[in-house]
């Protein structure tokens, strides 16, 4: 099998973060972080452009995946996924496309992406699939960056003022409930990762509530009890 | 880190053929467009250069991003197939690899010392940002202009995905630090 249907999920969950992200520029909250969180879109649609690049030539490679009367006769490119496919046909999970809202839900989102990312690129990096694991090794260094300002900004708020506080609260009712789908795997994920090239993301959730627990200690934020 | 990858500086051997030698200087004179006093043989972005015995066929010239969304790549590219058109090649071939990852590692001496005179702090060679840490300490960034190390923080991200943003607390300027990537 070749991983055309994988690669999209990925490349969808960074173009939709990323572009949710990219919302922010020019009305962020100070102009550093307009910048901050403007530079981490980059990444991730940066991200997501090597992956549709891939699935592209994938597809192109290999015609009989995609039939002709979808994608008529012309070469598929990296802006045919991007721009022409119907928004029924994304494969994002939900906590990437949830709304801004306000800067605490900005920042918890991306704290709960970029903790899911980072272990996750480092399970990536060991698939058989060399074009996925070399966009891993890419994008894990990005990641890891952006896990740690995440992980900054979501203890500046939960322990700072009353309202910051406050607003860090009402954001995590609001996103927890989708954090559990990156855990579970739908069928393609489950045949990817049975096949080599994917990972393993039922074993992803015990670092990643351990990171999440970890930082929400310092922020003097509790866990959600069904965690 | 993988070490075991060869400064690009020591790509060019006394062996290095006449051809290929003459391509890598004309490559020296490709600039990043976002850090203009940086070639992109500084930066450390050519990764091969493949050059055929009989020049009819084709050149091939390997380069990868520094970052996955850096969007002077595509200026880059422009940029050495003018540059080597101009100068009588005219079959050459571009590709990008992803693997190893860039690293500043691969940036030359010289042209940190170029972006220390031209006012941005150069990467230190420890690698701080590669660690997800909160608020770890990070090694003291050097001010470009006066030298000294009493320097903080303004923001970790700054005007460039390469960039984080600090200010010098003895002469009081602000200034770009180029990060360990």
């Amino acid at each position: 099998m070749v991983p055309v249907t994988y690669t999209l999920h990925l490349a969808d969950n960074a173009l939709i973060l990323g572009h949710r992200n990219s919302e922010w520029t020019g009305h962020g909250p100070i102009l550093e972080q307009d910048i901050a969180i403007s530079n981490i879109a980059l990444d991730l649609v940066g991200q997501a452009r090597n992956l549709y690049q891939y699935a592209a030539k994938t597809i192109n490679e290999n015609p009989s995946y995609f039939t002709k009367e979808r994608w008529g006769e012309a070469e598929v490119t990296e802006d045919t996924l991007a721009y022409l496919r119907e928004e029924r046909e994304f494969k994002n999970c939900l906590l990437v496309e949830q709304p801004n809202g306000d800067w605490a839900q900005t920042i918890l989102r991306q704290f709960f992406f970029s903790a899911f990312q980072y272990y996750f690129y480092q399970q990536l990096q060991n698939s058989s699939d060399t074009q996925l694991s070399a966009i891993a090794e890419k994008s894990l260094k990005e990641t890891t960056y952006h896990l740690r300002w995440s992980s900054e900004w979501v203890i500046r708020l939960g322990d700072g003022t009353e309202e910051s506080h406050r607003r860090m609260l009402k954001a995590i009712d609001q996103l927890w409930m989708y954090t559990g789908e990156l855990f579970v795997p739908s069928p393609y994920e489950q045949q990817a990762f049975e096949q080599g090239f994917g990972v393993d993301v039922a074993g992803l959730k015990k670092p990643w509530t351990e990171k999440i627990q970890s930082i929400f200690e310092q922020a003097t934020l509790t866990m959600p009890l069904n965690a | 880190m993988d070490t075991s990858i060869p400064h690009i500086d020591t790509a060019i051997t006394p062996s290095t053929p006449v051809e290929e030698k003459r391509i890598w200087s004309l490559l020296a004179d490709v600039y990043d467009p976002e850090v203009p006093i940086l070639s992109i043989v500084d930066l450390g972005i050519v990764r091969k250069v493949e050059v055929p015995d009989d020049l009819n066929h084709w050149i091939s010239i390997t380069i990868t991003p520094t970052y996955s969304g850096c969007p002077a790549m595509d200026v880059i590219a422009m940029n050495i197939r003018f540059s080597l058109l101009t100068n009588g090649y005219k079959k050459v071939h571009i590709s990008t690899v992803l693997s190893p990852a860039w690293t500043t590692e691969w940036m030359s001496d010289a042209g940190k010392q170029k972006l220390k005179a031209y006012g941005i702090a150069p990467p230190n060679s420890q690698q701080s940002v590669c660690h997800p840490g909160a608020f770890q300490e990070d090694e003291a960034i050097q001010c470009p202009r006066c030298n000294s190390y009493h320097t903080t923080m303004i923001s970790r991200f700054g005007s460039t995905a390469c960039k984080a943003l600090y200010k010098c607390l003895d002469c009081r300027e602000p200034f770009d630090y180029f990060k360990c990537h």
